[in-house]
């Protein structure tokens, strides 16, 4: 290799890709091929990345929960309200305009018909007080207003309300012997929240007859750093049998095996459409040495070196390569993202609702992935190209 | 002695269970600054000879001796590199690239010798001005006749001053007049440049603007046409 290799290079790359555009019908084959398998594989990883999303990356990872000890779920957990009290004397926890930002929650679980199939859903109905959103950080009111202390009122999560029927602003559901009244909408980000139903933690204490018992506490912490401390100072207090997680953790728990699942699916499709798609490629990048013969025969015998015509093939098919993989990125992003979709969250045993998330990372897997199909769809043609019998070559028209 | 000395040249192709003979054991002396045409039947080999000689060919056995140096046997990575310095290759359809210009394509060889940009533009104007094509520099092949293709074929073969011109049918496909002054091209080069150009023809009115003429007859060379 020397100094005039690169010219060389680049002349016959040049020249190769000027005429890319003559030979756009072939060239489509691997385009498409290539655009249809990230397009896919992007779409199903973005399910994957939305459900993270919503689970956890919207968590504030200042927001600590305090669950029974042994608890899975906030289902099974349960405190009295000494316990409770005992909690909120930490001194970690921030403080707000009205007081120590930390919430008594109670979680129960209603039927919804959703608004595509009329099938009824598990989805949460939580009772808090209102300092449950400045705990969280994220949570504010998008339509209406929030429920009036001791009402049968609710509000209810935008993706809640998009998926489930009735439960716009100013409806009325009843669950059991109670009749409540929705009066606004919550947004939260896209996270859990917007797929729950809250309601007054007295009201629902009352409804479902648990006297003062609640479910999980939630706590903001004035520094994310001062987890551990936190954490340390309700386990080894002997008034309590808790256990201490981040909020953020806690969603993460739940989204892992779902998510290693769909993940798993997405590889695995784009692996097996990825074969499809490179087949193309390699037959795409025959037409194109084959339309080339005869360019290929001068410039080897005017003296180019073969390696260059090699490369001129690679480069022309990580070109289609690139091409493909960012118009199927393309695609997956104005198809997929925000598309909102309801799934049972197995471990709280209610419907969560999130949006595809097409993220950057995702872009960027995606169109490296194309260069791959691309690299490989040309190597084959690329070593064709580069032993091609120069006499041979000459003599095709 | 001879700038280029072929010995015992054998060329054969299998085709199937058939081996075609197409060059056998042919001998052959080309000096310094010869104009030699080369004749013969469609299919006799005149191609194959051409390509041999300017190492875009392997002989099936025999030696091609060029400048000195033995080409049959070199690896191709040299080959080429030796192609680029030594001979420039003529060809009856041009092969020029249709994307660029007139001037670029003559350019093309020079990328080989790690001459500077402004070297190579005075070198590619001189090769142009050469054929008399200074003023279609910026011209596409596709906006040029016949004529200029190969005019700007020509130069592209002599930029690099090769000592050895190849030229397989440049007149093959056109008319007598552009015919011609290819014709007188080739000429100048061999009398006033010193090239030695190996032309092969089926024109005998061509032929006649050789210096000789050696016709090829089943594999081997004699200096009469077909008896
Ligand atoms: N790659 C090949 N495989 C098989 N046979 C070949 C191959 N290349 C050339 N031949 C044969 O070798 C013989 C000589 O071919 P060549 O092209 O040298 O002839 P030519 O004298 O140049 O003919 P023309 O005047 O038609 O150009 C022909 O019979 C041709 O069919
Ligand atoms: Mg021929």
């Amino acid at each position: 290799m020397n100094f005039t290799w690169f010219s060389q290079v680049a002349a016959v790359t040049g020249v190769s890709l000027r005429e890319l555009p003559s030979r756009w019908v072939s060239s489509a084959v691997a385009v498409f091929g290539i655009a249809g398998v990230v397009m896919v594989m992007v779409g199903i990883l973005s399910m994957a990345a939305g459900f993270r999303a919503a689970l956890s990356e919207t968590s504030d990872p200042r927001v600590a929960m305090v669950l029974r000890a042994s608890s899975t779920s906030e289902l099974d957990s349960g405190f009295s309200r000494e316990d409770t009290l005992v909690i909120a004397e930490s001194e970690l926890i921030a403080r707000g305009e009205d007081g120590s930002l930390i919430s008594s929650e109670l979680y129960v679980v209603v039927d919804v018909a959703r608004k595509s199939t009329g099938t009824s859903s598990n989805v949460p109905l939580r009772g808090v007080k209102p300092v449950a959103m400045d705990v969280r950080g994220n949570v504010r009111i998008a339509e209406g207003r929030m429920f009036s202390p001791g009402l049968n009122e609710i509000v209810v999560g935008s993706g809640a309300r998009n998926l489930f029927a009735g439960l716009d602003v100013g409806s009325t559901v009843t669950w059991g012997t109670n009749t409540w009244t929705v009066v606004g909408i919550i947004e939260a980000g896209g996270g859990v929240p917007e797929s729950e139903i809250w309601a007054d933690l007295h009201s629902l204490q009352s409804a479902y007859r648990r006297g003062s018992s609640v479910q999980t506490v939630r706590a903001r912490l004035a520094s994310e750093d001062d987890f551990q401390s936190f954490k340390d100072s309700l386990t080894g207090d002997p008034r309590l049998n808790v256990s201490v997680i981040r909020e953020r953790d806690f969603y993460a728990d739940q989204s892992r095996l779902i998510n290693g699942l769909i993940t798993g699916v997405g590889y695995f499709v784009a692996v097996l459409m990825g074969l499809g798609a490179i087949f193309g490629a390699v037959n795409t990048m025959y037409t194109a040495v084959a339309s080339r013969m005869r360019e290929i025969a001068t410039w080897r015998a005017l003296g180019f070196k073969s390696s260059a015509v090699f490369i001129s093939v690679m480069t022309e098919a990580l070109t289609l390569g690139l091409i493909g993989g960012l118009v199927g990125a393309l695609i997956a992003y104005v198809v997929f993202n925000g598309f909102q979709v309801a799934t049972m969250n197995w471990t709280s045993f209610s419907q969560l609702t999130f949006a595809f998330a097409v993220t950057p990372g995702l872009i960027k897997s995606g169109v490296l992935y194309a260069l791959l199909m691309g690299l490989i769809g040309g190597l084959l043609p690329g070593l064709r190209a580069a032993r091609l019998p120069i006499t041979v070559a000459l003599r095709e028209l | 002695m001879a700038l280029v000395e072929v010995k015992k040249l054998s060329k054969e192709y299998k085709r199937g269970v058939e081996t075609v003979h197409v060059l056998r054991d042919l001998d052959a002396a080309i000096p310094e600054g010869d104009f030699l045409a080369l004749m013969g039947p469609s299919g006799s080999g005149k191609s194959t000879l051409l390509n041999l000689i300017g190492g875009i060919d392997k002989p099936s056995s025999g030696t091609i001796d060029v400048g000195g140096q033995r080409i049959d046997n070199m690896p191709e990575r040299k080959l080429t590199q030796w192609r680029a310095q030594h001979v420039g290759f003529v060809f009856q359809l041009y092969h020029l690239m249709p994307m660029l210009t007139a001037a670029r394509n003559v350019e093309l060889p020079l990328l080989l010798t790690g001459l500077s940009r402004s070297e190579r533009k005075q070198r590619v104007a001189a090769a142009l001005a050469l054929v008399g094509l200074s003023d279609r520099a910026g011209h596409k092949p596709k906006e040029l006749s016949g004529g200029q293709e190969q005019r700007v074929g020509i130069a592209r073969a002599i930029v690099s001053d090769p000592s050895l011109l190849l030229c397989d049918e440049p007149t093959g496909d056109l008319d007598r007049k552009a015919g011609d002054e290819i014709l007188d091209l080739l000429d100048g080069l061999n009398k006033e440049h010193n090239k030695t150009v190996v032309m092969v023809t089926h024109d005998p009115h061509a032929a006649a603007r050789a210096k000789r003429t050696l016709y090829l007859n089943d594999g081997l060379l004699g200096t009469e046409p077909e008896a």
